[in-house]
């Protein structure tokens, strides 16, 4: 990483900080915040988070490697949550993942080498009364057939460039 | 997007907004906690414990900062009903809130959503704003000198273990999510420190309904010792999946006769952490002294393979668990297994004997309810299905 990039990433961090807090509480929200906003949650990056909260690395490690949600390796644009609980199996979510897997290149885990998508399964979504469901970064979609799996990664293309614009003005 | 969900007509639709919260501010928060008490509401998350007892407890511990927290992290698989809660009674839920603020003396109220419901958030950030410009929320809430309590939303990112409650406040305070040991208790030990209440999202609904229409009517609905009326998500294979309210004590047979199940092989109770009703059994009652649970009907039809439930409920079980104690973390990979080896027919009944001696040295000696639960679908599954797992050949049902 640049210099000047690991600048930018610090001042981010640090106006994050500003925002939720300076004390052991803040941490989940700037974790958050920094995964929506640079989709990446570094080495580098968690030095920082714990130098402005005062604690620890491995403590803002041990919390990263804890959930589903947050995660060291780079994370693509949109992140796809394939629920692989009873009811969407029963509905058809082997159908729905293979059709993903076709249609990205990669396999669940993975993230495409453009940087645009990763693929993960996800617990229960509670949407069991209308599955397949499945999670494209916070927005759910419902009754997910193979045959839907084109148009919603298309759609995830067309939008990414309001997406990328929307969060660098919430970001600054 | 998503589709209305609601079957039939509920209690909620029908309760005059912020009529709960102006009852309870006519009465003295002791006053208040008496209806509660009368009514016999029970946690509506699942556990079951008595609303009344928590809220006293917290009521009465020392402490210049009290919590009230909302556990919105609705991760059992086949729960679905605070989604539509938080979706169509938001107020509601914030009212109930504010009355348990009143009751036990908080300032502070937090709503743990959990990460995959994000986009509630934006709806449940206008709703909260609404109610600060119209005084429910804030400084001196609707004119009572010195009640002041406003709520803040948080985020979880995506664990189930931490809907137990001590998890969540763990994760609150930016830990990861693993249990505590009990006692001490978030009632005088909760979120840094300071004495807490964590509720469901449908029990702080119900506390409106309550001290809106009185313990009374509440309890004219139910069974002794499981009163009132009851949110459950039903899905699976039946014609009407969706969210119901139904009374406490409805049993088996009756709901499935409402959703449109019948013909149903198995009924799972509960979640994931639930038990496994075979339709010979379908007379038993759900309700807190015979089938607890928080809301969760999955319904299995007659072609379903029982093992590939059992397979699927112990790979959620092998991923969530938290690791910290060493029955569920290790034990739930065993159970995955034999039900691997059974489902390939080389299971001996000598060795499925020993698994169900270790779901229940599980369901002893884990430290959580997580790790407690794992093993009953397990359980429940290979006492009711035992023809159907045992001696299969080509890992096929038929």
């Amino acid at each position: 990483m640049l210099v000047t990039e690991r600048e930018r990433l610090r001042d981010d961090l640090v106006k994050m900080a500003d925002r939720f807090g300076r004390d052991r509480s803040a941490l989940m929200p700037i974790l958050q915040e920094l995964k929506r906003t640079h989709y990446h949650i570094s080495g580098y990056s968690m030095q920082v988070i714990a130098d402005l909260l005062d604690i620890h690395p491995v403590e803002v490690d041990s919390v990263v490697s804890f959930y589903s949600f947050l995660d060291e390796k780079p994370q693509g644009q949109f992140v796809i949550r394939l629920c692989r609980t009873i009811t969407c199996a029963m509905r058809g979510k082997e159908h729905v993942a293979r059709q993903l897997v076709n249609d990205l290149g990669i396999d669940f885990g993975e993230t495409t080498s453009d940087g645009k998508f990763s693929l993960a399964w996800a617990n229960c979504l509670g949407m069991c009364d209308q599955g397949p469901a499945m999670l494209v970064n916070d927005n759910i979609y419902t009754h997910v057939t193979p045959e839907k799996v084109h148009g919603i990664l298309e759609e995830c293309r067309r939008t990414f460039g309001v997406h990328a614009l929307a969060d660098k003005e919430h970001a600054s | 997007m998503i589709a209305k969900t609601l079957q039939g007509s509920l209690t909620f639709s029908d309760i005059e907004a912020e009529s709960g919260l102006a009852a309870a501010l006519n009465h003295a928060p002791a006053d208040a906690l008496r209806h509660i008490d009368a009514s016999g509401l029970r946690g509506r998350g699942g556990a079951g414990f008595p609303t009344s007892l928590k809220w006293d407890l917290a009521a009465k511990s020392p402490g210049d900062r009290k919590y009230v927290i909302c556990n919105a992290d609705e991760g059992e698989p086949g729960t679905f009903k605070d989604r539509v809660i938080l979706s169509e009674f938001a107020d509601m839920v914030f009212e109930g809130m504010t009355i348990g603020a009143m009751v036990i003396g908080a300032q502070y109220g937090l709503v743990y959503l959990r990460a995959e419901y994000t986009y509630l958030r934006p709806h449940l950030e206008a709703v909260l704003q609404r109610r600060r410009e119209r005084n429910l929320l804030g400084k001196n809430i609707q004119g009572k000198e010195g009640f002041d309590f406003d709520i803040e939303i948080r985020m979880g990112a995506g664990a189930y273990v931490c809907g137990e409650e001590t998890a969540l406040i763990e994760s609150l305070e930016g830990q990861r999510g693993e249990p505590r040991n009990r006692p001490p208790f978030p009632i005088d030990t909760g979120y840094l420190d300071n004495p807490t209440i964590v509720n469901n999202v449908e029990t702080f609904a119900w506390v409106v309904c309550i001290l809106a229409r009185g313990a009374k009517w509440f309890k004219s609905v139910g069974t002794e010792k499981s009163t009132g009326r009851k949110l459950f998500s039903i899905s699976g294979d039946c014609q009407r999946p969706g969210v119901y309210e139904f009374p406490m004590g409805i049993t088996v047979a009756e709901l499935l006769g409402e959703v449109g199940g019948e013909g149903a092989k198995a009924v799972q109770v509960g979640g994931a952490a639930g038990q496994c009703v075979p339709a010979a059994q379908s007379d038993r009652t759900i309700a807190y002294e015979d089938i607890p649970t928080g809301g969760s009907i999955i319904i299995f039809g007659p072609e379903r393979d029982m093992l590939r439930v059992a397979e699927n409920f112990l790979e959620f079980f092998v991923d969530e668990s938290c690791g910290q104690c060493t029955p569920c973390r290790e034990g739930a990979p065993r159970l995955l297994e034999g039900v691997k080896l059974l489902q390939q027919g080389r299971c001996s009944m000598q060795y499925l004997r020993e698994l169900c001696d270790l779901g229940q040295s599980m369901q002893l000696a884990a430290k959580c309810g997580l790790g407690q639960t794992a093993p009953n679908a397990f359980l429940s599954i290979v006492e009711h299905f035992r023809d159907e797992i045992l001696g299969r050949i080509n890992g096929s049902l038929s």
